[in-house]
This record gives structure tokens, sequence and C-alpha cells, in this order.
């Protein structure tokens, strides 16, 4: 890419708007996903029989496979937000910086 | 049984002749099996499909474009369809169900670990590949640094993760298909090279993909009907399913919450390091992101892939618990209390109990697919480090016509299948438990921060890349080697030398604080150069102006 491109587009208020909100949004989301990982295998590792209490008192089914369930789908709901905003609004700052070079 | 016959009443009875000569898996001896005709006609069926695909995709694959990315035609939705099947092994099919059946919770701990890679995979990579990248992620890595040692380094990252990859796919194949089709070990090893080879040479990524998308399909649909027919004899009450599941089951209540499988901090976090960045460093799941045509697709890809392969684990977690209440103590499918033909079978013999001989037959036929597909992606990333990688860019220095570097990847593709063949037979007997463990501690400890670093920091330099990189490839190797997997398993010493199964933590460790290192102290003309290419780089990568864009077929 050419120098002079790059300080154009750099110039342009529209990319240092992407820039900071995508970033921003992104490393969110990944602490949000590490956070829930990590404290669901600190748990694991240091307090197994938090996960083995009963849901209910009728019931032989533990909160550790509603919680185990939960992960697989906020996993894909965390995606999923993040798809839809950058599908969206940052595909459309990218598209008018894109127009702001003709 | 009753209600098996109310859900397959007419079925059953129209292939009832069918079936006496389907010889199931399940009498017998535990080792091999007699013929199983319905499986084999299945997958015959496959094959036939499959290359027809590949005739079909032949036609298509013309440039070099074409050959490693399908053109970039590709769709998001295609995509994540290919890359779930990229992700759903045989291993992971067969070998989740059977953790969960004979330990219950700890399979989906596991499972929860290979799927929370790829919401990271999404926010922090996928995107930023697409737009930087070419043909494979050492385009993405040495995209500002010198190319020969870089891309070097990545290749070698490439090849020994496929290749490790490789051989423990060849000799899960061959046993496998021992079991289920009755077929000798060295027949099933040479008959998936031979396949893989053909798909890969002559269609390339196009058939590729399609292999891997129509494998999912049928993998996903089969597991649905395993789990469904399970549930039915719960009538699909879960609380039913887990009370009969600890009734039966010789753990009791403990198969409902955390066992063994994580008992210390390190190996946790090690667990979770290798199986998070191992994932964004594997050669054949990053080269899937450069086969649709921008960014946009190439999120939705992550999207619909981690939908599928979360939908697949919970999957698996039900056939598990449906599998110890329905077969572990039926004597049609264990001999002295253990499964016949050991726990991976698991899934299988529920297919039985769910769906009869057909149905066990369809799922032999898909296990059979998978291990095809997910084969047919490793050659293709293996043969195309090899011939964009080293051919193209480091021997040729990028002096290379399509035509020379088309004919290297097919050839290149030609020896991996041949190495895999011989690996494949050569490793039978042997104890391979640690080669997919090593082929991600080497993914996430030398391709994943090499790649990641090359993105995010602009003070990287090509010194500090290399000798950083090769610190973590040698750091992962040698604790996978001095620990318990090897040292004591293989080499039958008494004691590890580095007591964990799980290098990831030290080894990525070493590689980012390597990078770190080398590069801040790297004033060279080199490094100068390094720094102040990340700014074009960097508009590239978060705008995608510039980015290969796709070609109409």
């Amino acid at each position: 890419m050419q120098q002079e491109l790059v300080d154009k587009i750099k110039n342009n208020p529209k990319y240092h708007e992407l820039v900071s909100k995508r970033s921003r949004f992104a490393w969110i989301l990944s602490i949000i996903v590490l956070v829930i990982y990590y404290a669901f295998i600190m748990v694991i590792a240091f307090s197994p029989q938090t996960l083995a209490m009963k849901i209910s008192e009728a019931s032989v089914i533990t909160i550790g496979i509603p919680i185990g369930i939960l992960i697989i789908i906020s996993a894909f709901m965390l995606t999923g937000i993040y798809v839809w905003r950058a599908n969206g609004e940052f595909d459309n700052l990218t598209k008018q910086i894109k127009e702001g070079l003709k | 049984m009753s209600r098996n016959f109310i859900l397959w009443g007419a079925f059953a009875t129209l292939f009832a002749a069918t079936g006496v000569f389907a010889g199931g898996v399940l009498e017998g001896t535990i080792e091999k099996q007699p013929l199983n005709i319905a499986a084999i006609v299945m997958f015959l069926l496959f094959v036939a499909g499959t290359l027809g695909i590949t005739y079909w995709a032949a036609q298509r694959t013309k440039t070099a474009k074409d050959f490693y990315t399908a053109g970039g035609g590709i769709t998001g939705l295609q995509n994540g369809l290919a890359i779930s099947g990229d992700y759903m092994s045989a291993a992971s099919f067969l070998g989740i169900s059977a953790l969960v059946y004979k330990s219950g919770y700890d399979g989906l701990i596991y499972s929860i670990g290979f799927l929370v890679g790829w919401p990271v995979i999404l926010f922090l990579i996928a995107e930023r590949l697409r737009n930087l990248g070419k043909y494979t992620f050492a385009d993405v890595a040495s995209y500002r640094l010198a190319q020969t040692p870089i891309r070097t380094l990545s290749a070698f990252g490439a090849l020994a993760t496929v290749i490790l990859y490789l051989i423990a796919q060849m000799v899960g194949a061959g046993q496998l298909i021992q079991l289920l089709f009755g077929l000798p070990y060295w027949m099933a090893v040479v008959i998936v090279g031979i396949l893989m080879i053909l798909y890969v040479t002559f269609g390339g990524m196009l058939a590729t993909t399609w292999v891997q998308i129509i494998k999912a399909v049928l993998l996903l649909s089969g597991a649905t009907f395993i789990a469904l027919g399970a549930l039915y004899y719960f009538d699909f009450s879960f609380e039913k399913m887990f009370t009969e599941a600890i009734k039966i089951s010789d753990g009791g209540e403990a198969i409902m919450s955390p066992g063994g499988l994580v008992n210390n901090w390190f190996d946790a976090i090690s667990l979770g390091i290798a199986l998070m960045f191992g994932t964004a460093g594997l050669p054949h799941i990053l080269m899937r992101f450069f086969t649709v045509a921008d960014a946009k697709e190439a999120r939705k890809s992550v999207f619909y892939a981690t939908g599928f392969i979360g939908y697949f684990y919970i999957l698996t977690f039900i056939i598990g618990f449906g599998a110890i209440v329905l077969i572990s103590k039926n004597p049609e499918y264990t001999l002295d209390g253990a499964l016949l033909g050991g726990n991976n079978m698991a899934a299988l013999h529920l297919s039985h109990a769910v769906g009869g001989n057909i149905f066990l037959g369809f799922i032999s036929a898909v296990a059979f697919a998978t291990i095809l597909a997910v084969v047919s992606g490793l050659t293709l990333a293996g043969a195309s480090a090899v011939s964009h990688d080293l051919y193209a860019n480091v021997f040729k220095r990028g002096q290379v016509n399509e035509a020379q570097e088309m004919k290297i990847s097919k050839i290149a593709t030609v020896v991996l299948g041949i190495i895999a063949i011989t690996l494949g037979i050569a490793f039978e007997k042997q104890n391979i438990a640690f080669m997919v463990g090593l082929a991600f501690a080497i993914a996430a400890s030398a391709n994943f921060p090499v790649l990641f670093l090359s993105m995010y920091w602009s003070k990287l330099t090509t010194a500090g890349a290399f000798i950083g990189g090769f610190l973590g490839l040698t750091t992962a190797i040698v604790l996978v080697i001095i620990g318990p997997t090897v040292w004591v398993a293989i080499l039958g010493n008494a004691e590890p030398i580095f007591g964990s199964k799980y290098p990831a933590l030290i080894s990525v460790t070493v590689a980012f604080v390597g990078i770190w290192f080398f590069s801040i102290i790297d004033n060279s003309q080199r490094a100068q150069k390094d720094r102040a290419a990340f700014e074009a780089q960097d508009v590239r990568c978060q705008t995608g102006i510039g980015a290969e864009g796709a070609v109409m077929h």
C-alpha cells in the first residue's frame, strides 16, 4: 500500500472511530470469554464440589450441567453479538472510509 | 427394545433382509469385526458422491488461487460448516462420547475447552487474517517481515502440526475401520490415503471444502438422530435420563460432577491455553479463512462454526449419558462388563441400540467419511506450506509462475499422502496418544504467537519473531518428550522430568517473552524496516483495503 493512501486513510476521523470502537469491543468480548472460561476451570480445579450441588432438592441434576451448557450457549451468543455489530456498524464505517478515497 | 420397533417399524421390516447380512459390529471378538455390508455400501455411496464432486471441482480449479482457496468464493455458511467439519473429527465424535460414557461430566469440561477458542479467534484474528492473507497463514505472519526466515519457520510449524495430526488420524482410521468394516488395518490406511490424494490433487480446496460440508451435515444429522433416539427412551426428560444413568453407572452420583480430568491449577490453565491458542494456530483451520470473499463472510463463518460445534458437543454429552443407560449393562454390547471394541465404540453401539443395523452402518460410514474429510484438509494445508511458502517464496524468492507452483503443490500432496500412509502403517502398534497434544502445543507455541504479534505489535521484528517462535517450538517439543506421555509411557522411565502432560503454559510464555525480548533489543536495519512497515499493514488489516477479493465461477 502506498504511503500516500495510508496517510489519506489515517487522516480520516472515521478510520480512528472504526479502529477504537472495534478494538474496544473485541477486547471486551474476549475478556468476557476468558473470564467465563477460566472462572469455570478454576472452580473445577479448586472447588469441584461447588459444581456438584443439586439444582433442587428433588432433582439429581447438578448445577454443573446447566452451567456447562450455558457456557457453550454463551460462546455462541457472544460470537453472534460481535458479528451483528461488526457486519452492521463497523462495516458501514469501513464502507464510508472506502468511499472517502474515491 | 420395543420402542425401537415403533420408531423404526416400517423401515426395519423393509430392510430386515439386509440386516441379516449386515453382520453387526456387535458379535464376535473385540478386535477385528466381520465385514459390515450396510456400512460398506453407504461408505461407497459417499465415496462415489465425493469423487463426483472432485471431478466437478477439478473443472473449476485452474489457478493457484482456485487450488488454495477455492477462488475465495465460499460463503460464510458453507465455510462455517466446513470449519466445523474440520473440527469435528472422528476422535472428537467417538472420543468425547466415550469420555462422557466413562466419566460423565468430565467430557463436558473437555468439550468446553475445545469450543471457547472460537469466539476469541473471531474477535481477535478472523477478519485481520482475511484482510492480510492470501493462501496460507505464513502470508500474514511474514507480511512485513523478512520472507525467508519467517516463512521457513511458519512452514515448518505448519508441517509439524499437519504431520503429527495426520499420523494420529491415520492410525485412528486404521483401527476404527478395522473395527467397523472388518477390513485389514493396512488396507484401511491405504484407502484413506489414496482417496485423500485424489480429492486434494484434482479438486483442491473446492473439493476439500465440499467433502467437509457433506461430512459435517451427515455427522450433525446422524448425531442428532442418535441423541433424539436416546432421549426418546426417557420420554425426552433429562431428569429421567440422569436418574437412570446414576442408578446404572458404577460411578454413581460422581458422574454428575467434575472428576479427575483436571485436578490442579497448572494443568487446568495449561490445557486451556493449548486448546484456545492451539486452535488459533492450526494451519488447516487458518487456511479456511482465505476461502471466503471478505471480512464479513469470515466473521459469519466463525459464528456458524461456533454454533455447529457447540450443538455437536451438547449432542455428544447426551449420547454419552444415553449410552451409560442403554448399553453399559446390555449383554448385547458388553463382555465381562467392558464395552465390545472399547469405550470409543459407545456412540456406535448406541446408534445400533436406537436405530438397528442399517443406522449403525450409516453412522460407521459417517465416521469413515469424517476421517477422510479431516485428513484431506490437513494434507491441503501441508501441501500449501511446501509449495506456496517453501518453494515459491523461500526457494524461488517469489519468482515463480502459477503453473510451476501448482505442479509443486500437487507433488507435495502426493508425497504427504505417501508419508501419511507409511507412517500410519508404521505407527499401528505405537502409543500415539501424545501426538494430537503435541500438535496443539506446537500450534499454540510456534504458529500462534508469531501470527498474533505480527498483526498486533508494531515493534515486532524479524529476528524477534524468528528466535522467539523457534524457542516456543523447541520448548513445546522438549517438554512433551520429557513429560509423562513420552518419557514415562513410551520410553519407560519411572518418573517424568517435567510433571505435566500440558506444556503450553510454559512454552507459550517462552515464545511471547522470547519474541518480545529479541524484538526490543533488535536495532538492525531490517528491524527498522519491519517496524516502519507496520502502519501500512495495520491500515489494510483494519479496513481490508488492498486485500485479495473473490473470483467468480
